[in-house]
């Protein structure tokens, strides 16, 4: 039996061999493993730097750059170049936080290490995962990866949004564009929508005759009256969207004949976009934090798996109760999972506070609009803190529009800088 | 001051003290525990980092606190013509908005 002489005698000894002791406890030590370098990734790496300049920083990222999916939308409309929403790590790096390129493979959640394929090995106090999404190939017949080369998603920016660019730009006019938009939940719900119209924009000022179908799996989306509006003005004619009771929800697909088909209809494209099903990165699957559902559920106020103690998910892939899966969501989780970890550094629990969401959708250089979620969060929930009177109203002036087509703009290069700059 | 003034001023205290501590107990106890910074964080997505903003956004790191609790009463109001701020601050109590200016108004740009 040890007396409590003997115990503080041999804590004494043990305190003069700091290496020998677990990392917890003094925030100087304390290691963040952060996987996914997007919205959630970068941006709690970022954060927790600001706030503690002592704490260890590991950002694993599979890519060199992050192209995001915000703006991206711009690029496929010709009014931006991809290098405009193109981002390197230079400046994470510069910030005090080591970025390793590689793809991490597998946790062991009880010795709290992380695999990569490149072979590295981390142990962590604190893993922090923001995959974003992968595609359900399976909920598409016809439509996979290969697929994707001749009928791009254009869902995770980079090489497929310059695809689907190349091949509207060869497009002729007088021809069909096709997009699919898979059941909900999918990353950044208005995005079709407003990819439609960026796309029309493009068509009006360079083939004029072309027509875009939306094929949808749903029978609404979100600011659909301010689309329609945008698109009765603009675009008269030009954009027709089929809702699922119309049969707008697409089954197969046929790259050979560039055949878009429902259980009703087939369509014969000269450009189809189809954004399949998605569900969370393979990181968060194969460590089951999804629990067969295809999200993570998390805590509304820290962010921590409920699967799994001591992992936590941030931006799409999570399961953030009424938050949207969008980079502006995700930068917010990001920041408040920060806190958490802090406070939790620091012995104590962060308490909750309130989270935004606002998503900003262009449909012509000087014409946008919104919609703002503002968020209440308590123990059990992040709701919203009201659901009325969410968006930029119906009828709005020109100068309302051009003002939340500039305020769009400075969201992106606020944003952008906060992770990149 | 006048000796006069002083004392008027005086005998005015008391009920003041008393029409303060009615009105401490009337607010919440949570109202004490607002944390400024923390309901900043959700700000910051728009208004960039320390409220230092690039573009057609404005800045609100470093301004007046009172200034920028005036301007958030009045969006909130859907005063002063904001696009979108009448709507986000349905969603904020005034003590919110309080602590909000505090902590903007305390941020320095690094």
């Amino acid at each position: 039996m040890i007396d409590r002489r003997q115990f503080l005698v041999g804590a004494a000894a043990a305190s003069v061999l700091p290496l020998a002791l677990p990392a917890i406890g003094a925030s100087s030590a304390a290691r963040i493993v952060i996987v996914g370098g997007g919205f959630g990734g970068v941006s709690l790496a970022r954060y927790l730097r600001r706030n503690d300049s002592t704490l260890a920083i590991t950002l694993i990222e599979k890519d060199a750059h992050f192209v995001t999916c915000p703006f991206s939308n711009f690029v496929l409309g010709g009014m931006l170049p991809i290098d405009k929403v193109t981002f390197g790590y230079d400046k994470v790096k510069a910030a005090g936080i080591d970025v390793l390129q590689d793809t991490a493979t597998t946790i062991d959640p009880a010795k709290k290490t992380i695999a990569t394929v490149g072979g590295k090995s981390f142990a962590y106090d604190y893993l922090v995962l923001s995959p974003g999404i992968q595609f359900d190939w399976t909920g598409i017949a016809g439509y996979h990866e290969a697929a994707s080369q001749k009928m791009p998603h254009a869902w995770q920016a980079g090489p497929q949004t310059t695809l689907l660019r190349q091949q509207l730009e060869a497009m002729p006019d007088g021809g069909l564009f096709v997009i699919a938009v898979p059941a909900m939940p999918f990353r950044c719900p208005p995005g079709p929508y407003e990819r439609a119209s960026l796309v029309a924009h493009y068509f009006k000022g360079n083939k004029p005759k072309s027509k875009i179908k939306i094929l949808d799996a749903s029978d609404s989306f979100i600011k659909q009256d301010l689309f329609m509006e945008a698109w009765d003005r603009l675009y008269s004619g030009m954009i027709e969207w089929v809702p699922a009771s119309k049969q707008g929800k697409v089954s197969s697909v046929d790259v050979s004949t560039m055949t878009v088909s429902t259980d009703f209809d087939d369509y014969k494209a000269d450009v189809a976009n189809i954004i399949p099903p998605q569900k969370a990165g393979q990181i968060a699957i194969a460590t089951g934090l999804d629990q067969g559902t295809g999200w993570c559920a998390v805590d509304p106020v820290t962010f921590e798996s409920k699967a799994q103690k001591g992992i936590y998910v941030l931006g799409d892939a999570s399961l953030a109760f009424e938050m949207p899966k969008s980079g502006f969501a995700a930068n917010n989780q990001a920041k408040a999972c920060g806190r958490a970890i802090l406070a939790d550094i620091r012995g104590a629990r962060a308490a909750p506070s309130k989270l935004i969401n606002v998503c900003y959708s262009t449909v012509e250089p000087d014409y946008a609009f919104e919609i703002v979620d503002d968020f209440t969060v308590t123990a059990d929930n992040i709701g919203l803190s009201f659901q009325d009177d969410r968006t930029t109203p119906l009828k709005a002036s020109d100068d309302i529009h051009k003002r939340e087509a500039d305020n769009a703009k400075s969201w992106y290069a606020n944003i952008t800088s906060e992770m990149f700059g | 001051m006048a000796l006069r003034d002083l004392r008027s001023r005086k005998s005015r205290i008391a009920p003041a003290l008393l029409a303060t501590i009615a009105l401490l107990a009337a607010v919440p106890v949570r109202a004490q525990e607002i944390d400024g910074r923390a309901l900043g964080d959700a700000c910051t997505s728009c208004h960039g980092v320390d409220g230092q903003s690039q573009g057609a956004i404005p800045s609100i790191g470093g301004l007046d606190q009172s200034a920028l609790l005036a301007k958030l009463k009045s969006y909130k109001a859907n005063e002063d013509g904001p696009t979108i701020m009448n709507r986000i601050l349905r969603g904020y109590t005034d003590a919110e908005l309080a602590a909000l200016a505090t902590y903007f108004s305390s941020v320095k740009a690094k």
